[in-house]
């Protein structure tokens, strides 16, 4: 429903003004889903409160295992249960569940595609504690696992359509959490996830911005900044990162000028990565820029402090959409047609 | 931690200092507080809870235990001591401080931006053994480096804290059988069994943990953390090479020397507004006097 509330330029998802937050949309959510789905249990590994789930444990105490710190055994328990016809949803940060349980993740899960929905915690940049915490390299780990689902969504609403969605895919799912008070970016009433599918939220052929997760945000408040300068800044959002939507973007590549890529990751593995491939294949050249964490374990800072360094602040998504450098260049050529191949 | 090399022949033997009193410990350990609560205050997190816990059994680590150089913390025939629990660092920063590794103003930056202290430890500065903030590592790494010591003819030894949390984590326990299976007795283990993890009290029973490390075969002592003398004797008492690993298993009190901070609702984090930093270090004090 259109009423007046969406951002001027957009494709009408986006609301004008951010908010209000939702708080916890994970666990309310879940909690909601598992009135109406008496199969739904919830687990974490010592992560209960910093993971959002407790609005479901609270409402749902004898389907809520806390394992203890325990990151394999909680993906494993989750797959134990799922075979007993559960849907186990399980939390704990993304950088402990991806790096020490993989093993567990792929064999124990993916392989036998059991009900295992995972909601990995603190993605990316998003706290001081270092590269112990910080997953900079869940979407390239993840992505390499045949049969897994992966998503990373950009705000609360979106957040919450997935939770829901994935209790509906047979098999295993990699989310990436958005925890605490997640902002409302897109308007409930009118954005609708579609397991697989990119969106363009903001049309514009000068410049076009790929982006996943929270990062969407920003790249649609750079187009914005970006319009009042004379630049047409499309977005294109790619909420599922597996399996990924290759027509969608070799379709928004073909109708812009240049390309950025703005990812809450590593430069490389992620979403740069399936993009260049996809473009690729399609043998579309099309001038590409990466933003995204550089390639170094990082240091311990503020949030603001360490998105500055890696230029994944405002300011530095600004620049490379006005094309001041910025980001990492990759690919770089005349623009084609995409020859329809995808 | 940052491989200085051995240069000087001067390396001296700083330990262990048996002859040091329990009531010079005392005042160590009152210094280590003091350190981490100038750390931890107007700074919201950092541990403080855990690390006023764990200040005795470091007080007797680092001044009466370690084998350690402090002007060459790279120094070949040190004994480590491995935090395997990376939050601790607030500690571990308290004693590499007042054992002279790392001088007194740098403590100020720690967890600012850019700081060389982050909230968990990296073992790129000095003095620091292993990269924590991921639990569960320290255990095996500390019996690589005991096999290591052990295969190169060193008689250092390894001191290695884990946390009760820790012992959920499954590579503690991989590591706790190789050090048995391994006769690793230049390995002794802290057990900081402190009641909390970051859901609060302890989500899964882990008890009997002294029997558990027993069952693994490794010869264990069980103290009240937060008492110096029984941590000095049970020191004493698995200081013999018979083959065995030696664990000590600390009943420790989060908060211990800072009475509100104790009495505060047990949890990974506690909350301490900015405004209440000057009655707190007075308390300790005062607790102390
Ligand atoms: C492998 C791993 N899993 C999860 C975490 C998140 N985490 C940080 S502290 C903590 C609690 C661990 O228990 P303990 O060390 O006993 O905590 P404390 O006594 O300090 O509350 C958890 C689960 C982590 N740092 N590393
Ligand atoms: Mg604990």
């Amino acid at each position: 429903m259109l009423d007046g509330r969406q951002r001027a330029g957009t494709m009408g998802e986006v609301l004008d003004v951010k908010g209000p937050f939702v708080v916890a949309p994970f666990g309310e959510t879940l909690a909601e889903l598992a009135a109406e789905r008496p199969e739904i249990v919830g687990l974490t590994a010592d992560m209960g409160r910093y993971s959002d789930i407790l609005p479901f444990a609270r409402a749902f105490p004898d389907r809520y295992f806390n394992v203890g710190m325990a990151e394999q055994d909680l993906i494993s328990i989750a797959a134990g249960l799922a075979s007993t016809g559960k849907i186990a949803y399980c939390t704990t940060y993304a950088a402990f569940v991806t790096r020490r349980a993989l093993d567990f993740i792929t064999i124990g899960c993916a392989h036998g595609r059991a009900n295992v929905k995972i909601i990995a915690g603190m993605p990316g940049l998003v706290n001081p504690y270092g590269a112990t915490h910080q997953a900079t390299d869940d979407l390239s780990i993840t992505r390499l696992i045949p049969d897994l689902t992966v998503i990373d969504p950009c705000d609360a609403t979106e957040l919450s359509q997935v939770i829901r969605a994935i209790a509906d895919v047979e098999g295993t799912v990699y989310v990436r959490n958005l925890r605490g008070k997640v902002p409302v970016t897109l308007d409930p009433d009118v954005h609708r996830f579609e397991l697989g599918r990119a969106k363009v939220l903001a049309a514009g052929s000068d410049v076009g911005i790929v982006s996943c997760g929270f990062p969407t945000a920003r790249a649609l408040d750079v187009a914005a900044r970006a319009a009042a300068d004379g630049i047409a800044c499309g977005v294109l959002h790619v909420a599922t990162v597996k399996p990924f939507d290759r027509e969608a973007v070799c379709e928004f590549a073909a109708g812009v000028e240049r390309l950025v890529v703005l990812e809450n990751h590593q430069r490389s593995g992620g979403l740069a990565t399936l993009v260049v491939e996809a473009l690729y294949d399609a043998g579309v050249q099309v001038p590409l820029e990466r933003l995204g964490i550089h390639e170094r374990f990082n240091e311990c800072g503020s949030q603001d402090f360490i998105e500055r360094q890696h230029g994944l602040d405002l300011a530095g998504v600004l620049r490379a959409v006005m094309g001041e450098g910025g980001g990492d260049t990759v690919a770089a050529g005349s623009k084609t047609d995409i020859g329809g191949k995808g | 931690m940052a491989t200085r090399e051995h240069t000087s022949a001067t390396a001296h033997d700083r330990g262990p200092a048996t002859d040091i009193t329990v009531e010079a410990l005392r005042g160590r350990a009152l210094e280590l507080r003091r350190l981490m609560m100038r750390m931890a205050a107007g700074k919201g997190e950092g541990y403080i809870a855990q690390g006023l816990g764990i200040a005795d059994a470091l007080a007797v680590v680092y001044f009466r235990e370690l084998r350690h150089d402090p002007g060459n913390p790279a120094w070949p025939d040190r004994d480590r001591f491995v935090l395997s629990t990376g939050h601790y660092s607030i500690a571990l920063y308290a004693a590499l401080t007042l054992s002279e590794v790392l001088s007194a103003e740098e403590l100020d930056s720690f967890g600012l931006n850019g700081s060389r202290l982050p909230l968990s430890t990296f073992e790129e500065l000095e003095g620091v053994e292993v990269t924590g903030g991921s639990l569960g590592h320290g255990a095996g790494q500390a019996v690589g480096m005991a096999l290591g010591l052990r295969l190169d003819g060193r008689d250092a030894r390894v001191i290695l804290e884990v946390s009760d949390g820790e012992l959920q984590e499954g590579s503690t326990w991989e590591a706790a059988m190789a050090a048995s299976s391994f006769r690793l007795d230049n390995l002794i283990a802290l057990v900081d069994c402190n009641g909390i993890q970051a859901d609060g009290p302890m989500v899964l029973d882990l008890e009997p943990v002294a029997d558990k490390w027993r069952s693994f075969g490794w010869d264990v002592e069980e103290v009240d953390g937060n008492d110096l003398t029984a941590i000095v004797t049970a020191f004493d008492r698995l200081r013999s090479r018979d083959g065995r690993p030696k664990a000590i298993v600390l009943r420790t009190s989060p908060g211990k020397g800072v009475p509100t901070i104790e009495a505060r609702e047990r949890a990974h984090f506690v909350r301490v507004g900015d405004d209440e930093w000057d009655a707190l270090k007075a308390e300790l004090e005062e607790t102390h006097a």
